[in-house]
């Protein structure tokens, strides 16, 4: 066991933190909460981009740096720690980049991955639609073929960045007669093709934070296919796993930590016992949470996907991320009911964005019920009847 | 990065688990709990054999060589076993702490004897009234006398004093900073022991310090300045607890899926019922996130680094931790993990005790508060 980085990784660490302290003094963003998947900056994508850190545990076939996984989880906890704006490359780089890169084909792999890794296509995610939440292989979207291509008619919800999204990877049927996990499968649709229009849908805190995205005769090149048809299911569960792997699901609100933790030491309320055993208990758990997600990247870095590993610190960093903005609210008091541009508003509203904001932290990307299951299951070896 | 063990590690892990279950049954451990000294002579004599006493301490003692890392896997082994008896006080409180901080004549006399198995040793720091690992808190005092110095006061909760043949004994040095640590011949005059009935049927003691006599070549590390001392042996000694307690854990998170796999009701295993196997998630991600806090203070523990702030978040992570895992342990259990005729109160009891000792989850929510500069 070694719970150090080495000399290159630190070096690594402070480079990004440079990057985005410099980024933080030329003004071109300040630090938000939820930025990684909605702050929307194509100009701090492109200086990403133009660093190599998109990608960055890719070949370097097609454009990557070949990187350690625990590298690319040092970028983004920093990028998290500074709430930096990093959604039109999150989604490409976490987890439809590499989904091209395990299932696509080599045309696939040449069209996307270079440009994913120049900050030059930006994704969403069509999996959920409007009757199919938790129960993904219920879905109902449809693609026939007709010749060299497939039609696709349905609706996709809940799709996170999808006002920017040039690109869609969705989730269809193809099969309506076999088993219903296997005749589902996975195409990259052009957010440009004629049949695709999004409604946004406002979330709790008042942001769009999803759009519904429809697609009625939209028609896609079967090179667009990713993988082997009717395998889409089984390729959905393995980029899920990588969905939920990640230090965002405990970090995505550290701006708000760092401030409140701030905000408790300028008032005097730190000395308050009751205040000083709630902040240390949030470290403690932001602290064993970090370990978790850490533990994450290993898997990876054996070249295993991660799967009831990403489920656990998932399911536990929402818990933390919720327990975060309970108690910066209750420490704001009265405050914290104030709106982001209110006279009086502290902390720029971010308690408030959060506290709303984080109920829907365990539902996307798996319920932490499901997630519960699939560590009942496929780590415990719990029977399922 | 890397959270696996070395290959060495899992065969010492491996020879542990193995032995402790050949030697250390839940027959045995009610035997001990009951017996009046705690422990097995002829089991400590095997495990001295074994090199595990010596484990942690350098060759030129007698010891293994090996580092504090590997000990804390062989912790985890003895908590998963519920090993009764003097091992911790010993080497961890004792030994590890004399290595710390004796002279090299000191090391050269102690060390060896204890890594051989002959002699017994234990840390004598709370006194009655205990609530907080303070120097505040210590009042048994050491006053001089010539050559010598004399203790009187009262310890509290001092485990294993009683089969003991040495005390670290933590006294006051002067009245209001000083504090001292000496090493008492425990068989010496002056000393009255009485075994209280715990919890965990551990065996912790009170002991009175009547006018015990202590040589000054006794005195372990700088007199007047030994709190700074202490509180390295409070940190390894909250470590070596949650070392413990991940292994009491690992196991009963075992049982407790075995249970649920077996257990029928309504014609299916309970295992099956989605609201069970929620219960046994959230006991595993206990069980792994005590397993890293641990770890990583061991860790940094083992390489010597800095670690007031890991150390303290394992300890209130685990303790809580182990607090829940309990909670849904029995309640998946049933009634029958209530009884004694079920072997979890002994990891439940043992857990509780560990829990308690060398700091709770409120004293180490503070050090983590101060870390934080709040």
């Amino acid at each position: 066991m070694d719970f150090s980085f080495s000399e290159e990784q630190n070096e690594f660490r402070r480079e990004v933190r440079n990057f985005l302290e410099e980024e933080i003094r030329n003004g071109h963003w300040e630090p938000t909460c939820d930025a990684w998947v909605q702050g929307f900056n194509p100009g701090f994508t492109r200086r990403v981009a133009q660093r190599g850190w998109i990608g960055l545990t890719w070949p370097k076939d097609y454009g990557g740096q070949g990187r350690r996984h625990i590298d690319r989880l040092i970028l983004t906890e920093e990028m998290l720690r500074y709430g930096a704006p990093a959604a039109c490359h999150w989604f490409g780089d976490r987890q439809v980049g590499g989904a091209i890169l395990s299932f696509g084909s080599e045309e696939l792999k040449r069209e996307f991955l270079p440009r994913i890794v120049k900050g030059e296509a930006y994704f969403g995610l069509g999996m959920s639609e409007p009757g199919t939440g938790s129960d993904l292989a219920s879905l109902q979207t449809k693609a026939v073929e007709d010749g060299d291509y497939y039609v696709i008619n349905g609706q996709k919800t809940w799709t996170s960045c999808a006002s920017f999204s040039e690109y869609f990877d969705v989730y269809a049927r193809t099969d309506p007669e076999a088993p219903r996990h296997r005749g589902i499968s996975e195409f990259i649709v052009d957010a440009k093709s004629p049949g695709v229009s999004r409604i946004a849908m406002i979330d709790i805190t008042g942001t769009e934070a999803w759009n519904d995205v429809f697609f009625d005769n939209v028609r896609v090149h079967k090179k667009y296919l990713v993988g082997e048809k009717h395998r889409g299911f089984y390729q959905v569960l393995h980029q899920l796993d990588y969905e939920r792997s990640g230090m965002e699901r405990l970090m995505g609100n550290y701006p708000l930590f760092d401030a409140i933790v701030q905000f408790a030491k300028e008032n005097k309320l730190s000395k308050e016992p009751v205040i000083r055993n709630k902040l240390a208990q949030l470290q403690i758990e932001f602290e064993v949470g970090r370990l978790l997600i850490y533990r994450v990247a290993l898997v990876m870095e054996e070249g295993r996907a991660p799967n009831w590993e990403s489920a656990m610190s998932k399911a536990y960093s929402t818990e933390f991320e919720k327990h975060l903005a309970g108690v910066a609210m209750d420490i704001l008091g009265p405050y914290a009911q104030l709106t982001s541009g209110s006279k009086f508003v502290p902390l720029r509203g971010m308690a408030l964005h959060s506290y709303l904001g984080s109920k829907g932290y365990s539902l996307q990307a798996g319920t932490t019920e499901i997630l519960k299951n699939i560590l009942a299951t496929r780590r415990l070896g719990l029977p399922t009847s | 990065m890397k959270l696996a063990l070395t290959e060495e590690q899992e065969m010492l892990r491996k020879t542990a688990r193995d032995f402790l279950a050949d030697k250390c049954s839940k027959k045995f451990v009610k035997q001990m709990e009951e017996s009046e000294t705690g422990y097995s002579r002829e089991l400590w004599q095997e495990m001295a054999e074994l090199g595990w006493i010596g484990l942690a301490f350098p060759g030129k003692y007698g010891g293994g060589d090996m580092s504090f890392l590997d000990l804390a896997v062989l912790l985890e082994e003895m908590g998963r076993a519920c090993l009764p008896g003097p091992f911790f006080s010993t080497v961890v409180l004792g030994g590890m702490s004399i290595l710390d901080i004796g002279s090299e004549q000191q090391k050269q006399e102690y060390l060896p004897k204890l890594i051989r198995g002959e002699k017994i040793f234990t840390l004598a720091l709370t006194e009655p009234g205990h609530h907080n690992y303070d120097a505040s808190s210590v009042t048994a005092k050491a006053t001089s006398d010539d050559d010598n110095y004399v203790i009187s006061g009262t310890k509290l909760f001092i485990p294993d004093a009683h089969i003991a043949d040495y005390l670290l004994c933590v006294v006051r040095t002067k009245p209001r900073s000083g504090i001292g640590i000496f090493l008492a011949d425990a068989k010496g005059p002056g000393m009255k022991y009485s075994v209280l009935k715990t919890m965990a049927g551990d065996k912790l003691c009170e002991v009175v310090f009547d006018q015990v006599p202590v040589p000054r070549a006794n005195i372990l590390g700088r007199l007047n300045q030994g709190w700074s001392a202490v509180q390295k042996i409070i940190q390894r000694a909250a470590v070596g607890k949650c070392c413990e307690m991940v292994g009491n854990l690992q196991r009963v998170l075992e049982m407790t899926v075995d249970y649920a796999k077996e257990r029928k009701q309504f014609d299916r295993p309970i295992g099956s019922f989605q609201v069970i196997q929620h219960y046994c998630a959230d006991m595993a991600t206990d069980v792994d996130s005590a397993r890293f806090s641990t770890y990583q203070a061991a860790w940094m523990l083992s390489e010597g680094l800095p670690c007031t702030k890991e150390v303290a978040v394992a300890k209130a992570w685990v303790g809580e931790a182990s607090e829940r895992v309990f909670a849904l342990a029995h309640q998946i259990h049933g009634a029958i993990g209530v009884t004694i005729e079920h072997d979890l109160h002994y990891y439940t009891r043992r857990a509780k005790a560990a829990k308690l000792a060398f700091g709770d989850a409120d004293f180490y929510r503070e050090v983590v508060a101060r870390e934080m500069g709040l």
